[in-house]
Formats: C-alpha cells, structure tokens, sequence
C-alpha cells in the first residue's frame, strides 16, 4: 500500500480479531460520510463477543463509503468502508443509507478467511518498543522499525535504534525521530525495556499532566432531601491541588512534643512592649521564625521533586494556612529568614487578615517553599497535614495546653511531676527528598530553638 | 483514565499496566447490552444508590461495586497475542489460577465468557482493544460482593445463571484485598511478565 500517488480507493474489511473469531459487529461509526481520517486514527468500532475494539483506518484520506451499517453483523474480510486516499473532496457515490440499526447478537458463526487490508501494515510491523519478555534481536527490530535512511543514520552516529522512541506507523522510528534524539545530545543507552520515561521528554509531560492534573471526583448518588450545590472556585482548586498533592509525594508524618513553657513567658512579658509597636506575637509567630532560620540548615526541607532533578529553593518563603471558614488558603511569607520575630508576628496578623477578606495579590499566595499549619488553634491534637504540591513539607501545630509532665529538679536532681505547657507537633515530608533523620534532626532542633528561645531574637 | 493511559501506552511511554480498583455500586453497559437486561427502574436504582453508565466495553450489562475486585489491564497484545479469543481465554486463566488461591475451582462455560464455581459465576469479562491490539477494560471479580444487588440485571444476559462470590464459596468474608497477591500473580505467570507494585 505504499506508493501510492494520487486518489486511491482502498479498502477497509472486517479485521481478524483472532484465529477462532468469524464474524464482527459493526456497533459504532466513529467517522461519518466525507470525514477527512488521518492514518491509524480510528474509523469505526466493532464488537465480538465480548470485546468491543477500535479499527484504525488503513490510510489517510476520506471516508467515501460505508459499506455495513451500525448493528450489521458481517464475516471477517468483508469490506465495510473505502477510503479515497490523497483526501479530495467527497465525491462519494453514496451508499443506501439504511437505518438497519437493530443490534443483532453476534452468536452464529459462520467462518471466512482473514483478508488483509485494515490489518496487513500491523503485522509488517510487530513490535513498537516494550514487550518486556521478548527482546528480539536488534537487527531485527531495526529491520522491522525503520527504512534504510535512519538505519544509516543511526550506524553513522552510532545509535542503537531500539532506544530510539518512533512516532512512525507502529511505533516505526521515522528520520525526524532519529534526527530530534541525535539533536537532543549524549543519547542515555536506553535499553527499550527500561526505556520508558528517558526519551521522549515532551509526551512524557504530557502524560504526567494528564495523569496528575485532571483530577475528577468520582460521583455519588444524591439521596432524598440532600442539598448539592457546586464547588465554588477556591473548594474546587484545593480539591485539585490536595488529591494531586496525595498522589504525588509519597508522605511520611513524624511527630515531636514541645514544651511552650518559656516561650508563654516570653509573650507574657513583651506583651506590653509588642502592642506599643502595634504587633502580636501569637505562638505560631514563634514556630514560624524558628523555622525560617532553620530551614537554611536543611535545604532539602526547603526544596523539592522537579522531575528528575532536586530545587533547593534559595528563599525561604514560609506558607501559613490561614481557615477562611469555610475554605483555605495559604498566604506566603516572603524571605521569612529576614524578618525578626515582631516583624514576622505582624506579617502573620497582616497576611491573615487580608486572607479573610479576600484582599491578598497573587503574589502573597504563591512560591512558598515550606509551610505550617495550626490546627491546634482549634483544639486538634495533632494533625497530618498534605503537603502542598512543590514543594517538601509542611510543619502542623497541635494544640498547646498543659500537661502533667516529669522533669528533673535542676538544683537536686530529682524527678518531680510539674504542670507544663506542651504541644505535639508534626512534621509531614516527601520521603523522595527528605528522609526519616533529616525531618527527625529538624524536629529536634525546633525543639530546641523553642524550648530555648533566646529572648533577644 | 484508562483512555490515557491507553494512550501512552500505544505510544510506548509505558509498560504494561494492570489496574486494580472497586467501583462504587454501578450498572455498566457495554456496547452489545440489551436494555432490557437492566431490571431495575430508575427509582430503584436511585434508592439503592446504583448508577447507570454507558462505557465502551464488549458485553453485555453488569453490575459492579463494592467487594469486587475490577482489574484493568492495560496491554499490549502485539506482537505475539494478537487474538482477542485468546486474551479473553487468558483472562479466564488468570481467574482460574488466582482462585485456586483460595481452593476453589473455577472453570468456564463452554460458548461463555467468564468462570465460573460449581456452576455460578463468580467472574465476568468484558474487553475492549483500540487500535494497535492496546487493551483496557477487563474483569471482575465477586470477593465479597453484596450478591443481592444481581437481582437489578440479567448479568451479561444470562437469564438462568446465578453469580457467588468467593466469600458465598468459602463460607467466609474474604476482603477485596486478601485477593490481590493471587491475582497479580496469576497476571504474570499467564501474562509471562514481571509484575512491579506501583
């Protein structure tokens, strides 16, 4: 079928679907009278028992006849389409367009032989990369996957054709295939077995976008006297970004218990002095800035999974779930690392407050490279947060309160019970990049930082 | 999904898949289904909470839902599989096979497609190839499936069969999970690949 030139009818038969398999239902046109089809693009469906398939057509060009009706039932190698190639306009001698569409069952099997036509290019040409088990050897996988021009090409670079990906007809690998892998520089030794992603950089975005970024909810029957109502945007972008968020990062949560005994003294003695400088410093102020200057310390914390590549992130933008009840949103402090205690506690107040009334720009809610969230705030225990899409962590809070707790008289040495504020805390982290001693060190260190605080920080 | 990944899988950007799902209480009907095979009007269907959806699968209606284990294997049959009778025998033989797991024999029905124990069906199977022999869609299997909720269709038209379970079988509840291992196990001995977890 190849070299044709100008308009060639060919003809498009009912294909063997397998040895024992006779007949085939015509159950869909997918095409219709005078469509223009690309090659390989499906044309119709058919159904045998228990299987519907897709037919490809065997040429480009246009759909100019079809010869069996949806819900025919016809013997393997009869014709049901023609397709003029060269794609001129549809001059069709137009068949009966009968309305035959009862579905008859496909059960009497009557027995024909295999034309080719539709099926004669899929079995020139075997495999298209993968099989796993059955390699094949190289010649003869360049034999069946390219022309002489790229096998040339290839021996000339030295390239070995089955790392190649082919865009081609069954995965044939075409010249511009060749010339775009040798255009992308130092071919990685792709063996096609493990070849899977390497290559072909753009599809491979695209099949993860597709995989990763169209998030659809399943639905579920709505039950008498149930109110349904449409998620408005900021319901439907955290639905998104947290089922994307799940997926992606495999999560690990560790978690710690702070002691806030000194750090309530602290607020309790600069109150005063903060409210005069307009600012509060709430216990999540103090958390935050703890972490700013820490997360310098572990750039991994503060980095993420960029394909196959690690960002450490050079900022350290500190994202504050803020509850808009209902709804979340998480406004960023910039460059947390270059603000002081108060300034940080204003920023939060600042950043807060504007979330709630909707007054936040783009830019406040966007880059941040780690982020807290204080559930606590409500009474919640511990939490184990999701971690926001790109980036590697995110610290939940838990409630302060006091607690009975053991702790070592300093001047005697003896173990006495003493009433101490404390709170859980989580960590939450992408085991791709951060691991279990990496998030066990960081906790220790807030720990430390907090429990510790310096007063003049 | 599938279709995507179908997709991808035509072009060679991955392997071989198989996925493994439940579905929520659902009413499927393929491209060869009789509506009359739906027994449940819509109102009983609305109070036993079963959805109805069209999909593009050979067969004729089933229902699915939870307790079953849907597998999804998202192949390529090229070069050497290249027969649609055989895949749906070789579907059949995985059941089989992961069944034996569970000490039960299944068997197929001669002119059927499915398996069956001690005469009822326990698995249903419904295909569909796209272009380039890439298959999606695929079985069912009943582990711990509310079996009443048969009585909403004529199961892939079979009037007179009855469907079970492995857990009706055993006597037992065995949970969706418990058959798992057995199934992807059974997909690589009959499959001749080497199945990885992801």
């Amino acid at each position: 079928m190849n070299g044709v030139t100008g308009v060639a009818r060919i003809e498009v038969p009912m294909p063997q679907m397998g040895e024992s398999i006779a007949e085939g239902t015509v159950s869909k046109w997918l095409k219709q009278l005078g469509d223009t089809v690309a090659r390989d693009e499906p044309i119709l469906e058919i159904s045998t028992d228990k299987v519907d398939a897709e037919i490809p057509a065997p040429q480009g060009g246009t759909l100019v006849e079809i010869a069996v009706q949806e819900g025919e039932t016809v013997e393997v190698g009869t014709i049901v389409a023609y397709i003029d190639t060269e794609g001129g306009p549809a001059v069709a001698p137009a068949p009966a367009e009968a309305s035959s569409t009862e579905v008859e069952a496909s059960t009497d099997a009557t027995v024909v032989e295999a034309a080719p036509g539709a099926e004669a290019p899929e079995s020139e040409a075997p495999a298209h990369p993968t099989p796993p088990a059955t390699p094949g050897s190289a010649d003869e996988r360049l034999r069946t996957r390219s022309t002489p021009v790229v096998r040339r090409i290839a021996q000339e670079h030295g390239i070995d054709i089955g790392g190649v990906p082919g865009s081609g007809h069954a995965g044939r690998v075409t010249k511009q295939d060749i010339l775009a892998f040798i255009e992308r520089g130092p071919s990685v030794p792709a063996r096609p077995t493990a070849a899977a992603p390497p290559a072909a950089t753009a599809s491979v975005g695209d099949f993860w976008s597709t995989f990763y970024g169209e998030v659809q909810h399943p639905e579920f029957p709505v039950r008498e006297g149930d109110t349904v109502e449409t998620m408005d945007k900021i319901r439907r972008l955290t639905a998104e970004h947290m089922v994307v968020a799940k997926r992606l990062a495999p999560h690990v949560h560790s978690f710690i218990e702070i002691d806030f005994s000194r750090i309530d003294m602290i607020r309790a003695a600069n109150k005063v002095r903060w409210a005069e400088q307009g600012a509060r410093v709430s216990y999540t102020a103090f958390v935050a800035w703890a972490c700013s200057r820490l997360l310098r310390r572990y750039p991994q914390i503060n980095g993420t999974v960029s394909g196959n590549n690690l960002i450490y992130r050079n900022n350290v933008n500190l994202g504050m779930a803020v509850d808009l009840d209902p709804g979340l949103i998480v406004p960023v402090i910039h460059d947390a690392d270059h603000l002081g205690l108060v300034g940080i506690g204003k920023k939060i107040i600042d950043l807060a407050e504007r979330a709630r009334s909707r007054r936040l720009s783009p830019d406040e809610i966007q880059g941040g490279t780690f982020s807290i969230t204080n559930p606590g705030v409500l009474g919640t225990l511990v939490g184990m947060p999701i971690i926001p899409k790109g980036t590697a962590a995110i610290l939940g809070m838990g409630s302060i309160e006091k607690r009975a707790v053991v702790i070592e008289d300093e001047s005697t040495g003896t173990d006495m019970i003493a009433i101490r504020k404390r709170s859980y805390f989580s960590l939450a982290y992408d085991h791709r990049l951060v691991d279990g001693a990496d998030a066990a060190r960081f906790l220790a260190q807030l720990k430390e930082m907090l429990e510790e605080f310096s007063e003049d920080a | 999904m599938q279709a995507a990944l179908v997709e991808q899988r035509r072009a060679g950007i991955i392997h071989d898949q198989i996925l493994l799902l439940e579905h929520p209480h659902v009413i499927t009907v393929g491209g060869s289904s009789h509506e009359e095979h739906v027994l449940a009007d819509e109102t009983t269907r609305r109070r036993l909470g079963i959805q109805l959806v069209d999909t593009g699968r050979g067969g004729d209606v089933t229902y699915h839902g939870p307790g079953q284990l849907i597998g999804y294997p998202i192949l390529d049959l090229k070069p050497n599989r290249r027969d649609t009778y055989r895949y749906l025998r070789d579907l059949e033989e995985t059941l089989i096979k992961a069944l034996r797991e569970f000490d039960l024999e299944g068997r197929r029905e001669d002119g059927l497609t499915g398996v069956w124990v001690g005469g009822q069906k326990i698995a249903a199977i419904g295909v569909r190839v796209s272009s380039r022999w890439i298959t999606s869609h695929g079985f069912a299997l009943n582990v711990a499936t509310d079996l009443s909720y048969f009585d909403t269709i004529v199961p892939c038209g079979l009037h007179d069969r009855e469907v079970t379970s492995i857990s009706e079988c055993l006597g037992r509840r065995v949970e969706v999970a418990e058959a798992i291992a057995p199934v992807l196990l059974a997909v690589g001995e009959v499959f001749d690949r080497e199945i990885h977890v992801v």
